[in-house]
C-alpha cells in the first residue's frame, strides 16, 4: 500500500487538529475563529475527498459514453456546510465586535477578569 | 398510510408544520413593527401546534407514515419520517413554543431594545423551524443542517439579552455549538463513506455489514461527542449556564425546554435507529459511560447549583443535572430505561420552561434574578412564587408532579435491572434538588423583605396566565401520569424495534 | 473609501461585468456549473468591491439598507413559496414537477429557477448586509478615534 495513497487525509487530520488545536489554546476571540473555519475547511476537505472517483472528471454532463463522473453529492453536501460556515463565522464576529465594544478587549482572559469583578 | 395513497390534505401537515415557522420569519424581518411580528409568529406557533396535534392523533390511529420532499422516492429524496416518536417530540416543541410566545410581548418588551424585537421573534421562529426539521428528517445530512438552523438561531436569541455577558456566554456556546456540530457532521461523513447512502433507514440497513471497521466506530465517537456537546452532557455543559443565565427570559425558557430535549431526541435516532442496539451497548458498551456520565451529571451540575448566587444560573445547573437523568435513562437500553428517558424528556421539559418564564416574571418586576436581590419577595409576589413552587416541587420528584413520574419509571426501569445501588443514587439525589430549591424558598419566603422591594407587586396577567397553563400542566401530566407513560412506552419500543 | 485614480476606474469597467457574470450563473445554473449561491456571492462582491473604493454611502444610495433587508427575507420566501405552491397544486412539498401541468419536466425547469433565483436574492442580500453591518462599525470606529 503506498502511503501516499491517503495524502489527502492525513491533510484532513492535519488540518482538523491544528484547528482544533487554535480553538482550545488561543486566548484571542478572532482567533478562535479563525481555528474554527480551518477545522471546517478540513471537514470540507474530507467529504470532496469521499466524493472522489478514480481518474473522474468533475461532475458535468459530458458527452461521450464512458466518462466517469465524481460523486456529486458530497459537493453538494458542502455547499450546504460552507454557507452554514459562513453564517457561523459572521455570527462569531459579529459577537466580537459587540464584545470589544462592551468589554474593550477580546482576549479570553481579560473578558473573564472583568466578569469575575462584575 | 403513505404520502401518494393519501389524496387527504393532512399528509403534509408535518412538512407544512416546519414550512410556516419558516416562511413566517422572513415575513417578520420584512413587516419591521413589532407588534406585526408578535401577531404573526404567534399565529404561526399556534398553528403549527395544532397541525402537529392532528398529525400525532394521525399517527396514533393509524401509525406512521413516510414523506417524500419533492416527490422523490427514498433513499434518493429527503424524506420526512412521521410517526409517535417525532410527533411526540415535535409536539413539545411547539406548544412549548406557543406557550411561551404567548407570555413573549411585555417580557420582550422589557428585556430587548425596540429595534431589535422584530429580529428577535424572526430568530425565535427559525429556532423553532429547525428543532421541528430536526425531529421529522429522515435524513441524516438533513439533521445537520437544520441542527444549524436551530443553533445558529439560539446563538442570537441568547445575544440579545440586555446585559453584556450575554455576548460572552453567546460567544462561547457558539464555539462549543459549532464544534459540536461539525463533529456530527464528521460521524455522518464517515458513515456515508462506508454505506453510500444518508437516508436514516437506509444507513440502518446497510450499517451491520460494516459495523466493524475501524471507520464506523470513528463515525459512532464523532456523533456521540458531538451531540453531547449539544445536549449538554456532562461533563460537556459548561456552555449551557452562562448562555441560559444572560439569554432574555423568553428565550431561555425556549431554548432550555427544547434544544437540548431535541438533541437528545436526535442522538436516540441515531444510537437506536441506525447504529441499532446490538453495536452501541453490546459491541461498544456505551451503557457504562453513559451511566457514569448522567449520574456525574446528577451529582455534580445539582450540588453546582446549591451554590449559585443567581437564580436562572440555579435553574441552568439543574437542567444539566435533569439531562443526567434522561442519560441515565437511555444507557439502559431497555424498554422501561428508554420510555423514562422520553418520559423526562417531557416532562422536564415543562417543568423548565414554567420556572424559567417564572424567572421572568421576576427579572420583569425586579430587574434582577441574583438571589441577593430576591430576599422576601415572596410575599410581594404570591403567585409567581406558587408557580415557582410547583415547578420546583416537580424538578425534587414530589408526588402529583411529573417530576414523579419520570422518577418513578426511571427507579422501576433501574430496578428492573436490578441495579439496586444506582436506585439509592438516583434517589439521594433527590436530596440535592431539596437543597436547592429549599435555598430558594428560603430566600423568597423566610428572609424579611428588603427595603429595595417595597413597591415590587405582582405581573400582570399576560404574564402569570402562561406560566400557570404550564406549571397546570406540570401537575394535570403528573397526576395523570398513565397517559403519558403509555406513549412514552410505545415510543420507546418504536425505537428499540421491540413489538409490544 | 481611495482616491486612487486606478482602482477607481478600474473598478467602474470590472463592476458591469461582476454582475453580468453574476446573473451568468445565476440563470445558466440548471444547465451548468453555477446557482443561487454562487451568484449571490458574485453579485454581492460587485458590491463590497464598489463599496471598499467608493465608499459606503455612495453604494447605499443604489442599495437602501431597507431594501437589502427585505431583499433577505424575499428570497427565502420565494423559494418557500414555490414549495408550497407545488404543495397546494397536488404535489408533495417542494415537487416542481406539478408547477407545469402539461409537462412536468418544465414544471422542474420553473421550479428550480425560481428557487435559485429565490436563494440568489437571498444570498445576495444577506452577503451585502453582513458586510456593510460590519464596514459601517469601522468607519464608526475610526472617525471615534480621530475625533
Amino acid at each position: 500500500m503506498n502511503l501516499l495513497d491517503h495524502f489527502n487525509y492525513y491533510v484532513v487530520i492535519t488540518l482538523m487538529m491544528v484547528g482544533f488545536y487554535i480553538i482550545m489554546a488561543r486566548n484571542n476571540l478572532v482567533k478562535k475563529v479563525i481555528g474554527l473555519n480551518i477545522f471546517q475547511a478540513a471537514v470540507i476537505l474530507m467529504y470532496v475527498t469521499m466524493g472522489r472517483v478514480h481518474d473522474g472528471t468533475a461532475p458535468i454532463l459530458a458527452d461521450g459514453p464512458d466518462v466517469v463522473y465524481s460523486n456529486p453529492l458530497p459537493q453538494v453536501l458542502m455547499l450546504t456546510a460552507i454557507v452554514v460556515g459562513v453564517a457561523t463565522t459572521a455570527l462569531g464576529l459579529a459577537l466580537v465586535v459587540r464584545i470589544q465594544e462592551n468589554y474593550g478587549t477580546i482576549e479570553e482572559d481579560e473578558i473573564r477578569a472583568l466578569e469575575d469583578a462584575s | 398510510m403513505s404520502a401518494e395513497t393519501a389524496t387527504d390534505f393532512s399528509a403534509h401537515l408535518p412538512a407544512l408544520a416546519v414550512m410556516v415557522p419558516l416562511m413566517t420569519a422572513p415575513l417578520v424581518v420584512i413587516f419591521r413593527n413589532s407588534k406585526v411580528a408578535f401577531g404573526l409568529s404567534l399565529a404561526a406557533a399556534w398553528s403549527v401546534f395544532g397541525m402537529i396535534l392532528k398529525t400525532l392523533m394521525l399517527t396514533l390511529e393509524h401509525g406512521g407514515w413516510v414523506y417524500e420532499l419533492g416527490g422523490w422516492k427514498a433513499p434518493i429524496g429527503i424524506v420526512y419520517n412521521v410517526d409517535t416518536v417525532a410527533a411526540f417530540v415535535m409536539l413539545i416543541v411547539s406548544g412549548i413554543g406557543a406557550l411561551v410566545l404567548s407570555y413573549a410581548p411585555m417580557s420582550v418588551a422589557r428585556e430587548i431594545p425596540e429595534n431589535r424585537q422584530t429580529l428577535f421573534y424572526s430568530a425565535f421562529l427559525l429556532a423553532m423551524t429547525g428543532l421541528l426539521g430536526m425531529t421529522i428528517t429522515g435524513d441524516a445530512f438533513n439533521v445537520f443542517v437544520f441542527l444549524e438552523i436551530s443553533s445558529l438561531a439560539s446563538y442570537t436569541l441568547v445575544a440579545m439579552g440586555s446585559s453584556r455577558n450575554g455576548f460572552t456566554a453567546a460567544y462561547r456556546y457558539l464555539i462549543m455549538g459549532a464544534i459540536g456540530g461539525t463533529f456530527i457532521l464528521i460521524g455522518i461523513g464517515l458513515m456515508y463513506m462506508m454505506t453510500g447512502t444518508l437516508n436514516m433507514a437506509d444507513l440502518a440497513e446497510r450499517l451491520p455489514e460494516v459495523a466493524h471497521t475501524r471507520t464506523i466506530m470513528a463515525s459512532f465517537a464523532f456523533v456521540i461527542v458531538g451531540a453531547g456537546l449539544k445536549l449538554a452532557l456532562w461533563p460537556m455543559h459548561t456552555w449551557l449556564p452562562n448562555a441560559y443565565t444572560y439569554a432574555p427570559s423568553v428565550a431561555s425558557a425556549f431554548i432550555s425546554a427544547t434544544g437540548t430535549k431535541v438533541m437528545v431526541y436526535v442522538m436516540l435516532r441515531f444510537v437506536f435507529g441506525i447504529y441499532g442496539t446490538e453495536f452501541a451497548f453490546t459491541e461498544l458498551s456505551l451503557g457504562l459511560p453513559f451511566a457514569v456520565l448522567g449520574l456525574g451529571g446528577i451529582y455534580a451540575a445539582s450540588t453546582a447549583a446549591i451554590f449559585q448566587t443567581n437564580f436562572k444560573r440555579l435553574l441552568a445547573y439543574s437542567s444539566v443535572g435533569q439531562i443526567g437523568y434522561i442519560v441515565l435513562g437511555m444507557s439502559l437500553a431497555t424498554v422501561g430505561g428508554l420510555a423514562a428517558a422520553i418520559l423526562h424528556l417531557f416532562n422536564h421539559a415543562i417543568m423548565k420552561a414554567g420556572l424559567f418564564m417564572a424567572a421572568g416574571h421576576i427579572n420583569h418586576q425586579v430587574g434582577s434574578v441574583r438571589l441577593a436581590d430576591l430576599e422576601g419577595i415572596g410575599r410581594k409576589m404570591p403567585i409567581t412564587m406558587g408557580l415557582i413552587a410547583i415547578g420546583g416541587a416537580g424538578l425534587i420528584g414530589v408526588p402529583l408532579t411529573v417530576g414523579f413520574v419520570s422518577k418513578w419509571v426511571l427507579i422501576s426501569a433501574l430496578a428492573e435491572q436490578d441495579l439496586w445501588w444506582v436506585v439509592g443514587l438516583a434517589l439521594a439525589s433527590s436530596l440535592l434538588a431539596v437543597a436547592y430549591i429549599w435555598r430558594f424558598v428560603e430566600v423568597a419566603w423566610i428572609r424579611e423583605p428588603a427595603p429595595a422591594l417595597e413597591h415590587v407587586t405582582e405581573v400582570p396577567f399576560w404574564l402569570w396566565g402562561p406560566t400557570a397553563v404550564m406549571m397546570t400542566l406540570s401537575i394535570v401530566f403528573g397526576v395523570w401520569g398513565a397517559g403519558t407513560t403509555e406513549v412514552a412506552m410505545e415510543a420507546a419500543r418504536i425505537l428499540l424495534g421491540v413489538a409490544a | 473609501m481611495t482616491e486612487d485614480l486606478i482602482l477607481r476606474v478600474v473598478t467602474k469597467v470590472l463592476t458591469p461585468f461582476i454582475m453580468l457574470f453574476a446573473f451568468y450563473t445565476q440563470f445558466h445554473g440548471d444547465y451548468g456549473p453555477g446557482g443561487g449561491f454562487q451568484a449571490g456571492v458574485i453579485l454581492a462582491a460587485a458590491f463590497v468591491l464598489n463599496a471598499l473604493t467608493f465608499g459606503l454611502p455612495q453604494v447605499r444610495k443604489a442599495l437602501p439598507d431597507r431594501i437589502m433587508i427585505i431583499g433577505t427575507g424575499l428570497g427565502v420566501l420565494l423559494y418557500a413559496g414555490t414549495g408550497m405552491v407545488s404543495l397546494f397544486r397536488g404535489g408533495n412539498l417542494l415537487e416542481y414537477g406539478v408547477l407545469d401541468h402539461h409537462s412536468p419536466v418544465h414544471g422542474q425547469h420553473l421550479g428550480i429557477l425560481l428557487v435559485e433565483l429565490g436563494v440568489g436574492i437571498t444570498v445576495t442580500s444577506v452577503m451585502w448586509v453582513i458586510i456593510s453591518t460590519f464596514m459601517e462599525r469601522a468607519v464608526e470606529d475610526a472617525e471615534g478615534g480621530e475625533g
